[in-house]
């Protein structure tokens, strides 16, 4: 088997016909990242002996004829908020140096028990805080199409890691953008799906209201695979759905069935997303794409979301807010990093928080105590929570006159490291096109759909109703169907 | 000359909810166990976990809120409320803010006999923090068993107008909350907590004074000391012509005094907003009317039972209907046939003195159950036990757990009513006593003496009315 380019589904086929041992694609894919991984940063936790030890389990279930599930052997990468029990869940924060979990996410617990094998933790921006992964507090992670160039974020460690075949798909969580802009600028599928489809339990809050776990893949009929192991109601999660899921993968499927894989469906294309001054190589290959799913069958209608222009400033209300509250746990006490000296209590926290937490965790912090304080509560959440129900609403109106709506997932492709650094408003952008569909809490599916002549890859963002993930998988299917994108495979530097 | 004061009181009680499991995770809530050997990932606050709300603790809280004849919402949410202290894991406390589960109602009882009704702002519910314990050397601990552990705040109008008045509403909730069986109201162990608003205006005026909060009172006699002191506090400095200072104050049992614990300036600002890891809470019209018909009934409804239509006095009345396990046991005594007010003097004066705790009535081993009792009250009503000697029975059935009818028959001490036999030892006491007979026609007070001396003759069996009329046709 190649391992560089290898889908997950084709492993979990082989493994599960016995073609494949779990075991030998497993030390395949440790020794890639052994010795690529130093150039990219992807991993913060390799966890070899514990993928060795799922990959045994899998191959003596194949061995002894029982199920070894539908992921069976699939290595994956896990992004480092998500609990893992007996491994250290850091999420790229000083804080949490050290933080052993005596428990296991719903998520990452449902893909062991499909057969999946987890590889290690992955990189990404301290707390989810970031579009780039240089907010990690160890190390940036690196765009496997240039190494001078960020994998977005902050989900960048799932995405390079994908692109580069340090692991064959993984998961991560989006709260503005943080699956699908790291998916587009690293060339690999990321769905973001409905809130609430899959379970937050063990993963480490940073906008409870707004976190969505979902899956990486390298392509869309891998990502459908993930999710569907993954999504589900949860006995320990308050805000799972209980609605059966969804059919991903035949979805992902039906796309692919020719000319008329789309027909009768209605592609919403929301002006605002098509604003002059857009990169121009980012709009030629996003209107392209279009006329591509035109092709397959799809009618284009023009939607309006008019509040999208509100976007950016209530998501940054409300996520910095509960932020602010769901960081206040981390104060030396009970777990993670301490402080060395403190001769008081509130010495104690202020020194442990002020040492633990990077600058930007910081100053989301701040301007959501500030948010959250007596007296201004309406002016700034209150509101916050109007708009992101126009938002919502905006979504709802569209979704009469269309099935799903297409829009370019990014803005721009990579950036250079440094470049956004020294002016988070620039960096908050880069979430423009992404964080109204996490403040509806709609599906969202980014996939490559082209490249710029730097050779830095462009993503085609589907936006489908709650609990429309299905129509995401086929207009997603369609387009992969007739293009070549994702089978193009990013340089290896060792 | 110097102004009469007002004294204007609003009590905050927070009840413990002694459900199974914790009110947003599954370790035990109950109280006792080895330091934070009660505790679980989420409501030690560990990253990445997530409340998922205790279905009881809102049936407890709904039952509390009818029973107090409060609205209850068919929606509402809880909200965070944000503070440091490491006794709270998560930074943060999840409680009800801006839609309580229960508004308005009112808690009644009696003071001094006055039948009172302390209206009530609202009841929410939260969780509790853990303890935080501080060790010799300066080193301190934090035991996490009761963090998460449900509570009520039971939040009530400034109507109270005396340090009296404030323990008497604080053990009538006690009781409230102990006849639904939803908490045991246990101030030195904490279950039962009380804070209190304290303010004082001239009387005859409306607008309120400037308020002080007082905490750390652990029992109803330290909720009268420390409201009292607190009162004379505000009176002196007011009659100096000084001002109140808005602030929390801790009362010192031990000093008997309150002090300064931190001023309205220090106060938290607590960046409360609603929780988004739980959806609204939906308690639904037919689940309210379930809920409902599990009250029991209540105890100022028993009081006015017993008090009215039962024909006992207002002491008696209040006595009986204290504890729910009190009340249960006298009724199910006068079901089983017993007078009720002779009912409640058997209650009242000898099973109360003897059990301790009143609420082991309810545990079902008392040794002597209601039926027995009204047995031995029947023994006496049909005069087949003297009075007297029915004391002894009962001591015997409580020791022995043997029943009256039984000690009665096999200790001989049915008493005797018989006419032959009683006029026999009555002549013989008569005989015994010639000069007290000649003078029993100049002084009738005698009769006493002969009574009493014809019981000695029978050994206390004799029925003193028959005795007395033999008595009085052979001395006539």
């Amino acid at each position: 088997m190649e391992a560089r380019g290898a889908s997950a589904l084709s492993i979990a086929e082989g493994v599960r016909s016995g073609k494949l041992r779990a075991r030998e694609v497993t030390e395949q894919f440790l020794d890639r990242v052994a010795r690529l991984d130093g150039g990219l940063g992807c991993y913060l936790l390799v966890d070899a002996e514990g993928a060795r030890r799922r990959a045994d389990a899998v191959d003596a279930a194949v061995k002894n004829g029982s199920d070894p599930g539908p992921l069976a052997g699939v290595p994956l990468g896990i992004k480092d908020i998500f609990c893992t029990k007996g491994v250290e869940t850091t999420c790229a924060s000083k804080i949490l140096r050290g933080f052993v979990p005596p428990y296991e996410s719903t998520v990452t617990a449902r893909l062991a028990a499909a057969g999946a094998v987890a590889l290690g933790k992955l990189n990404m921006d301290e707390f989810a805080m970031g579009s780039s992964t240089e907010n990690s507090s160890v190390k940036p992670a690196r765009n496997p199409w240039s190494t001078a160039h960020v994998p977005g974020g902050s989900s960048g460690g799932s995405a390079a890691a994908t692109a580069a075949s340090l692991c064959t798909g993984a998961i991560g969580t989006d709260t503005g953008g943080s699956i699908r802009q790291p998916a587009s600028l690293c060339g690999v599928v990321g769905m973001k799906p409905t809130y609430g489809r899959v379970s937050r339990y063990g993963v480490i809050a940073f906008a409870s209201s707004l976190d969505h776990p979902g899956p990486f893949g390298r392509t869309v009929e891998d990502t459908a695979a993930l999710l569907e192991v993954m999504a589900g109601a949860d006995p320990l999660d308050a805000t799972s759905i209980p609605a059966p899921v969804g059919a991903y993968r035949q979805a992902a499927r039906a796309g692919r069935e020719g000319g008329s894989a789309l027909k009768g469906v209605r592609l919403g294309m929301p002006a605002e997303y098509f604003q002059p001054g857009m990169d121009t190589e980012v709009e030629a290959a996003v209107r392209a794409a279009i006329e591509e799913l035109r092709a397959a069958g799809a009618t284009v209608v023009p939607v309006s979301l008019p509040n999208t222009k509100y976007a950016i400033a209530t998501y940054y209300l409300i996520c910095t807010a509960e932020a602010s509250s769901n960081l206040a746990r981390y104060d030396g006490v009970k777990y993670g990093y301490r402080t060395g000296e403190a001769r008081s209590l509130e010495e104690l926290y202020t020194r442990t928080r002020g040492e633990g937490f990077g600058a930007e965790p910081k100053r989301r912090i701040m301007l959501g105590a500030y948010v959250l304080r007596a007296g201004y509560y309406e002016a700034y959440y209150g509101k916050a929570l109007r708009a992101r129900r126009k938002i919502a609403d905006d979504f709802a109106a569209a979704f009469a006159q269309c099935d799903a709506i297409v829009t370019p997932t990014s803005p721009v492709p990579a950036f250079k490291l440094g470049e956004r650094m020294a002016d988070p408003l620039q960096m908050y952008l880069a979430d423009i096109f992404t964080v109204a569909p996490d403040l509806a809490g709609i599906p969202a599916i980014s996939q490559p759909c082209g490249f710029t002549k730097a050779g830095l890859p462009i993503g085609l963002q589907t936006i489908g109703p709650a609990l429309g993930e299905e129509i995401c998988f086929r207009v997603a299917g369609a387009y992969e169907s007739r293009t070549d994108w994702h089978t193009r495979l990013p340089p290896e530097v060792a | 000359m110097a102004t009469d004061w007002e004294v204007v009181i609003g009590l905050e009680v927070h009840v413990q909810l002694a459900t199974q499991s914790k009110i947003f995770s599954w370790s035990s809530a109950a109280f006792g166990a080895d330091p934070n050997a009660s505790t679980d990932p989420i409501c030690l606050g560990m990253p990445g976990t997530l409340p998922v709300l205790n279905r009881a603790a809102v049936e407890s809280a709904v039952r509390l809120g009818m029973a107090a004849g409060c609205h209850i919402r068919t929606r509402c949410r809880f909200a965070r409320k944000h503070y440091f202290y490491p006794d709270l894991p998560k930074g943060f406390q999840i409680s009800q803010f801006d839609e309580p589960i229960c508004e308005g109602g009112a808690i009644k009882f009696r003071l001094r006999g006055e039948p009172r009704s302390i209206r009530l702002v609202r009841i929410h519910m939260e969780e509790d923090a853990g303890k935080n314990v501080h060790a010799a050397g300066g080193v301190s601990f934090v035991d996490y068993n009761r963090a998460g552990v449900p509570l009520c705040e039971i939040v009530s109008e400034p109507d109270v107008r005396s340090a009296e008045e404030a323990a008497e509403y604080v053990r009538a909730v006690r009781t409230l909350v102990r006849y639904l069986g939803i908490g045991d109201g246990n101030m030195e162990e904490g279950s039962l907590r009380c804070d209190a608003n304290v303010s004082l205006r001239p009387r005859g005026t409306e607008k309120f004074g400037t308020k002080t909060e007082i905490k750390n009172m652990n029992s109803f006699k330290n909720v009268r000391d420390a409201i009292e002191h607190e009162v004379k506090r505000q009176a002196t400095l007011l009659d100096r012509g000084e001002r109140i200072i808005q602030e929390t104050r801790l009362w010192d049992a031990a000093r008997g005094v309150t002090q300064a614990m931190r001023s309205k300036e220090q106060a938290h600002d607590y960046r409360y907003f609603p929780e988004p890891d739980l959806p609204p809470l939906v308690v639904s019209e037919e689940q309210q009317a379930k809920l409902r018909a599990s009250l029991p009934e209540l105890p100022e409804d028993r009081f006015a039972r017993y008090s009215g239509p039962a024909g006992l006095s207002a002491q008696d009345a209040g006595v009986l209907a204290a504890e729910r396990e009190i009340a249960d046991y006298f009724d199910a005594v006068v079901a089983a046939g017993a007078p009720a007010k002779r009912a409640a003097n058997w209650v009242i004066n000898d099973v109360l003195g003897r059990v301790g705790d009143p609420r082991r009535l309810g545990a079902g081993d008392v040794p002597v159950p209601a039926a027995a009792l009204a047995e031995l009250v029947t023994l006496v009503e049909d005069n087949t036990l003297s009075g007297k000697l029915a004391k002894d029975v009962f001591a015997k059935m409580w020791t022995e757990r043997r029943r009256a009818k039984e000690i009665v028959a096999a200790e001989g001490l049915a008493q005797v009513s018989d006419g032959g036999e009683l006029e026999e030892a009555c002549r013989r006491v008569i005989a015994a006593h010639p000069e007290e007979a000649a003078r029993f026609s100049s002084t009738p007070k005698l009769m006493g003496f002969f009574v009493g001396a014809v019981m000695k003759e029978t050994g206390g069996k004799g029925n003193p009315k028959a005795v007395n009329e033999i008595l009085r046709k052979l001395l006539a």
